[in-house]
């Protein structure tokens, strides 16, 4: 019955003590196991990649494909018709109203040539040929174009032609060129596809954590563990650490696993049909990995406040869904204002990492200042978010379960 | 050795304890009796320094809960009226996981745990993992867990509720063997025949306060009643909320 001396040495196990059993249970626990390292980071690079595919044939197929299109009067003018057909163009059979058609998306677009077509031609004046399409219509932009350059294309033949015929240089009719010289390069265009790749990951980091936030807290208060817990002679603060330890253990292993997934789900995007390249191996994922430090801290400890404020582990559930829009938002922010990144955004949580791993997708590397910006922006708002969870673990009202 | 002195806690406008004093002495078992609701479990809370009180001080072993609420929780073995167990741990890695917040050595853990795993007659369902416990047998591991580090003294709210009668006979003899043992035992309960059967001494509250703390005799010779059960419904003034 002697009353046991702590030493220092003893004392200092006991967040690990917390993290490992929690870590313990937690393995046990099929649910979890399911979502943390099955479903939650497997789904994303599998589904990201379908989407890739997807939109990459359909792209390819757009610009491959025979495009039939109805024309109205294709008799007046036989030799654009010819030329139409050389560029890939069915002429299809009239139809009624094409206005309608296009307005019902029967149809994406039509080319209506009138009956004085020919006879302008012959005058050698300017004829007009109309293309009928809907441009609210996403799926109509590609066709329109398509035919569009056809079109005038066909006319600076013809035109080059007839200035021949009088005696004088084509060159006379173009006094100026636009030489278009893109400087994207195939990484930089992999960027607007992989705009939603950072909201992925952080999508991955919350869900393979969020089980373990819920039942860390609201779970062990709800199943009345809680109180007994507190009843041992450790310092609150080190319960809470060893949770937010087993929080983050949970969501790393999770990205780690969703990042080897996308390292082979990233050999089979099509991406050199497009003439891109992605970096998807080793050094992308330690670098994304280093990253999400901060913000794996800070997720977790954002969960165990939203779930330590619920009375009840359905309510913990309801409040951290509703958190998980919180990562959509530079996703969203970037989309609708595209903004010039700025070295300032770096050091905001969230929006820090999408740029950063922007820049990875880029092949342009993330700068040190923009990754010390990164870091130390999220790690301070991870303190933050922590101290305040902390703080809420010392409130008398947590422990007490109903 | 358990003093309070003046205890005071108030949740809004409701007072729920309002001045208690007492003492539970080693080698004694000290009951507090009362109705449903007269502020036992706040009190008790308030001693493992789960809830900090308003005015009044705890001092355990002469130690002052509010200086040093750790040190007070060493000296503490509880079993809270919330005693939920892990129930993806088996009932040994349940008790293994106190006894390492307490900060056990392994060995002596190992010594400690095994003895009270016979004392409490629980060989049969130690491996087990605890989801699909009966009552008794929650209550059994919630016990072992709260006793691992050989405390001193032992605060057990409301222990045999739920339990049958065969466990509730084990659970007092192994409360009459912790006071054997000179260890400070304090109970609550608002069964009186359990409390007068057991108790070397008897603190009855009602509505947040002290209405009596005397021995079984001195209470029955305090109220003129011959017997415990009028006597406590005497003090209290109505019988309300207790139980035979």
């Amino acid at each position: 019955m002697n009353t046991p001396t702590m030493t220092p040495v003893r004392r200092a196990r006991a967040i690990l003590t917390v993290f490992l059993k929690e870590v313990r249970e937690n393995l046990r626990d099929r649910r979890t196991l399911t979502s943390a390292f099955l479903t939650g980071p497997l789904l994303t690079p599998l589904m990201f990649m379908l989407l890739i595919n997807f939109t990459i044939n359909r792209e390819l197929d757009k610009a491959e494909q025979p495009l039939k299109v109805p024309v109205i009067g294709a008799q007046y003018a036989p030799n654009l018709i010819n030329a139409l057909k050389e560029g890939g163009v069915v002429p299809q059979p009239p139809v009624a109203d094409p206005e309608q058609a296009v307005r019902d998306q029967q149809i994406d677009l039509a080319l209506r040539i009138r009956s004085s077509y020919p006879e302008a031609w012959r005058k050698g004046e300017p004829v007009q040929v109309e293309l009928i399409y809907d441009s609210s219509q996403r799926d109509s932009h590609t066709p329109v174009d398509r035919v569009t350059d056809l079109i005038e294309n066909y006319a600076r033949m013809q035109g080059a032609m007839r200035l021949v015929a009088r005696g004088l240089s084509p060159a006379t009719a173009v006094p100026v060129v636009v030489a278009k010289r893109d400087q994207a390069t195939p990484q930089s265009r992999a960027v607007l596809l992989f705009n939603i790749l950072p909201y992925l990951f952080v999508l991955t980091l919350f869900i393979g954590g969020m089980y373990l936030a819920i039942d860390l807290t609201a779970g062990e208060r709800e199943r009345q563990s809680l109180e007994p817990l507190f009843a041992n002679p450790v310092p609150r603060w080190k319960i809470f650490l060893g949770k937010l330890a087993a929080i983050c253990a949970f969501s790393s292993a999770s990205l780690v696993i969703c990042l080897v997934g996308f390292s082979v789900v990233g050999r089979f995007v099509p991406t050199e049909k497009l003439g891109m390249e992605l970096h998807m191996g080793p050094s992308f994922a330690l670098h994304v990995l280093l990253l999400q430090a901060p913000m794996i801290v800070l997720l977790a400890s954002l969960q165990s406040l939203v779930a330590a404020f619920a009375k009840s582990y359905r309510e913990a559930q309801t409040y951290v869904s509703l958190l998980m829009m919180l990562p959509i938002l530079p996703s969203v922010v970037l989309m609708v204002m595209p903004i010039k990144p700025q070295d300032w955004m770096y050091s905001v949580p969230l929006l820090g990492q999408h740029l950063g791993i922007l820049d990875l997708v880029r092949g342009s590397g993330v700068s040190p200042l923009h990754l010390a910006l990164c870091l130390g922006g999220s790690a301070v708002a991870a303190v933050i978010a922590a101290g305040i969870t902390m703080q809420l673990y010392r409130s008398e009202r947590l422990a007490i379960s109903g | 050795m358990i003093e309070v002195k003046d205890l005071h806690k108030a949740f809004g406008a409701v007072k729920a304890v309002d001045g208690v004093t007492f003492a539970a002495r080693d080698g004694q078992i000290t009951g507090l009796l009362g109705p449903n609701g007269a502020g036992k479990t706040t009190t008790l809370r308030m001693l493992y320094t789960l809830m900090k009180p308003d005015r009044g001080q705890v001092l355990v072993d002469g130690i002052d809960a509010a200086v040093d609420p750790l040190a007070v929780r060493r000296r503490l073995g509880v079993l809270p009226d919330a005693r939920g167990l892990y129930k993806r741990l088996t009932a040994r890695e349940n008790i293994d996981y106190f006894a390492r917040l307490q900060g056990l050595p392994e060995d002596e853990l190992r010594t400690r745990r095994e003895a009270l795993v016979t004392a409490l007659d629980m060989a049969d369902i130690a491996d087990r993992r605890t989801e699909g416990f009966s009552q008794g047998q929650r209550v059994k591991t919630a016990i072992a867990r709260a006793l691992i580090h050989d405390p001193r003294n032992v605060i057990l709210d409301e222990p045999t509720n739920g339990l049958d009668v065969m466990a509730t006979r084990a659970l007092r003899e192994f409360m009459r063997n912790l006071k054997a043992e000179g260890r400070c035992v304090l109970f609550s309960s608002h069964i009186m025949q359990e409390v007068g059967a057991l108790c070397d001494r008897i603190v009855v509250i009602a509505r947040g306060r002290v209405v009596a703390d005397a021995t079984p005799d001195e209470l029955r010779a305090q109220t003129g009643e011959s017997n415990l059960e009028e006597a406590f419904v005497k003090l209290i003034g109505s019988d309300e909320g207790l139980a035979a």
